[in-house]
């Protein structure tokens, strides 16, 4: 499960020792974060981001049991309870900011976690697996998201909740019944807040079980590294702790400056004023747009406005639900056995071309409707597609890579010249 | 290799073994029907588990709505709730039944004529959901002074579908006509809804 180099865990003290050979705990924590987990030396700051989405879900957590213990998952109070949550519970303000803000903060670091592992080939053997799993937690994460949206019980929330639950009527034959049977009604109501709720604080334990599997899998094989190249000798790694435990606890900080800006400063920047106007099931707000991590995918659904064999409303479920269920083929799309895009000048420039397109989609995402930004979404849709589709096989073919360093110690000192040993020898 | 006598029981004797032998063993019989008797168990508890999730009895019993349309004049329409669902009710002027009749039937995405949508006699009558049915907002149009859209029905402000005077969709990415719950008219002024 390491390399071979791994220090081993030796308890000095009685106890410890002890411990040891009831529950061996510490060792599982130092052969998984500690000295006992040979980590390559060259990763960047790129490399903070799965701890930080770690760290989000575990204030998620918090923040999240302390507020069930002052939210009131019923239709007729559930508004003023969040209301009450706002003005008369003591810190609750800060609780629900730090919460709602937060999974603003856990889809961004996780968004980056995934850019990172698109640019370095993360996702490439020997770790198709980790890549599977995290695609597995995004999906958990965008259902976790979207159902605690609809708990404040806001117009965004019951509006929300309508249109989601639509996507499901779009099913041919049985797509009516299944959307009254998730709703347990024929519109949002009691029930499906209810169920909403419950469903909104099991997800993130699940959530948790997945990550431990995605931690799991990842140490087999070890951590990828900028240079994309496996790790060969001992002088190619460090141990995580103290290394990048320290690391980490710098994007930790810098991570807490931008949430804390956010809770203190702007804690309504990413939602919207309807929102804080309770549900009327008989208005709808002029205009609908999910929160911005979900804009992409959303300007994806509109794209589709004209009936072709299939009715237009299926081809968007479809095309929506296809964006993300087509990661899960990544792994086996990029043929190239070269994994970073730093010695991948074609696949670099097309990785880029996809991130402008992802930005382009989640502003169309949340733009008015009108003939110029139907006509912008529709054509962002087509290359995200066209990327993973068509671009990325034919690139991994046809592309001559730069040339590889022969190990990652070498990279190193390449890049850090005064350093190498040889050179300071000749000087 | 793994052979029959490697699986042996201790203490068993594997000459009695080997007579037993056909196909399917006695103890595998007694394996799978084992399983089956569990797996039939665990299909019977999850039954509840998935239902309990469908419309309860209370929220079925809220599903008929008595409505008194006499103040409705020609061109007018309201809102109301059938299911928790906003229900438009809207007298048709002559001008709007004869548009929504001039209609070739044949080039709707959903066909069906104003008659087919209505109760005969009472075709000015239009009784609908109020429920798009692209992704369910609301389509504007009932309230005076709202936006009717381009066919002069209603218009969904969410993905721009617009429905004529008969409440068909003629444009945007809904795919059907704007649903006719069912219902009975109790006498000239008076309907039930469900």
């Amino acid at each position: 499960m390491s390399f071979p180099w791994a220090k081993h865990y030796e308890p000095k003290q009685p106890l410890m020792r002890w411990l040891d050979e009831k529950l061996p705990l510490p060792r599982l924590v130092y052969n998984a974060v500690g000295a006992g987990y040979p980590v390559p030396r060259n990763l960047n700051y790129f490399w903070n981001f799965g701890v930080l989405a770690g760290l989000a879900l575990t204030l998620q957590i918090v923040t999240g049991v302390t507020l069930a213990m002052h939210y009131a998952a019923n239709g007729a109070v559930a508004f003023g309870s969040v209301e009450s949550i706002m003005r008369d519970v003591n810190a609750g303000w800060f609780l629900r900011y730090a919460h709602a803000n937060g999974a603003s903060m856990f889809l961004l670091v996780v968004y980056i976690h995934i850019a990172r592992g698109l640019y370095y080939g993360s996702y490439k053997a020997p770790r198709e697996m980790v890549w599977l799993l995290g695609v597995v937690i995004f999906l958990l994460m965008m259902a976790t998201a979207f159902m605690g949206y609809v708990l404040p019980w806001g117009q965004m929330s019951f509006w929300g909740a309508q249109v989601i639950t639509g996507f499901f009527s779009a099913i041919p034959l049985v797509g009516e019944s299944i959307r009254i049977w998730l709703l347990g009604g024929y519109a949002p109501d009691n029930a499906a807040l209810n169920r909403f709720f419950s469903l909104h604080y099991l997800l993130p334990f699940v959530t948790a079980g997945v990550i431990i599997m995605h931690i799991w899998a990842l140490h087999i094989p070890g951590s990828n590294n900028p240079t994309g190249v496996d790790v060969k000798s001992e002088a190619d790694t460090v141990p995580f702790h103290p290394y990048y435990t320290a690391k980490d606890g710098v994007g930790v900080g810098v991570f807490m400056l931008v949430f804390a800006a956010f809770i203190f400063f702007a804690p309504n920047m990413l939602g919207h004023p309807d929102n804080y106007i309770e549900a009327n099931p008989l208005s709808t707000p002029a205009h609908i747009v999910p929160e911005w991590y979900f804009l992409p995918f959303y300007a994806i659904l509109k794209s589709f406005t004209a009936d072709f064999i299939l009715p237009a409303k299926l081809w968007g479920v479809l095309a929506m639900f296809g964006s993300i269920l087509l990661l899960f083929f990544l792994p086996w799309l990029d043929t190239s056995p070269v994994r970073s895009a730093n010695f991948r000048p074609r696949y670099r420039a097309f990785l880029v071309a996809l991130l402008v397109d992802v930005l382009i989609l989640g502003y169309v995402g949340g733009a008015e409707a009108n003939a110029r930004n139907v006509v912008m979404g529709q054509l962002a849709s087509a290359y995200y597609f066209l990327h993973f589709l068509v671009i990325l096989p034919l690139v991994s073919r046809s592309e001559r890579p730069r040339p590889l360093p022969m190990s990652i110690t070498q990279a190193v000192l390449d890049k850090h010249a005064g350093t190498s040993p040889a050179k300071t020898a000749m000087a | 290799m793994a052979t029959v006598e490697d699986q042996l029981p201790p203490g068993e004797d594997p000459a009695l073994l080997q007579e037993e032998v056909h196909d399917p063993r006695r103890r595998d019989f007694i394996n799978i029907a084992a399983v089956s008797f569990a797996g039939v168990g665990a299909v019977a508890i999850v039954l509840p588990l998935i239902n309990q999730m469908s419309p309860s009895a209370d929220v079925l019993a809220a599903s008929s709505t008595e409505l008194d349309i006499s103040k409705i004049e020609p061109g007018q329409a309201i809102k109301s709730t059938f299911r928790k669902q906003p229900l438009f009710v809207r007298n048709l002027t002559p001008a709007e039944m004869s548009a929504a009749n001039a209609v070739a039937v044949g080039s709707l995405r959903d066909p069906q004529t104003l008659a087919e949508r209505t109760k005969d006699g009472k075709n000015n009558w239009l009784v609908t959901l109020g429920v798009c049915t692209h992704l369910g907002c609301i389509p504007l149009g009932a309230a005076e002074g709202e936006n009717k859209g381009p066919f002069g029905g209603y218009f969904c402000p969410c993905h721009g579908s617009a429905y004529d005077t008969a409440g068909r969709i003629r444009q945007g990415p809904a795919p059907k006509n704007l649903e006719v719950p069912p219902y009975t008219f109790n006498s000239d002024t008076v309907i039930t809804v469900g």
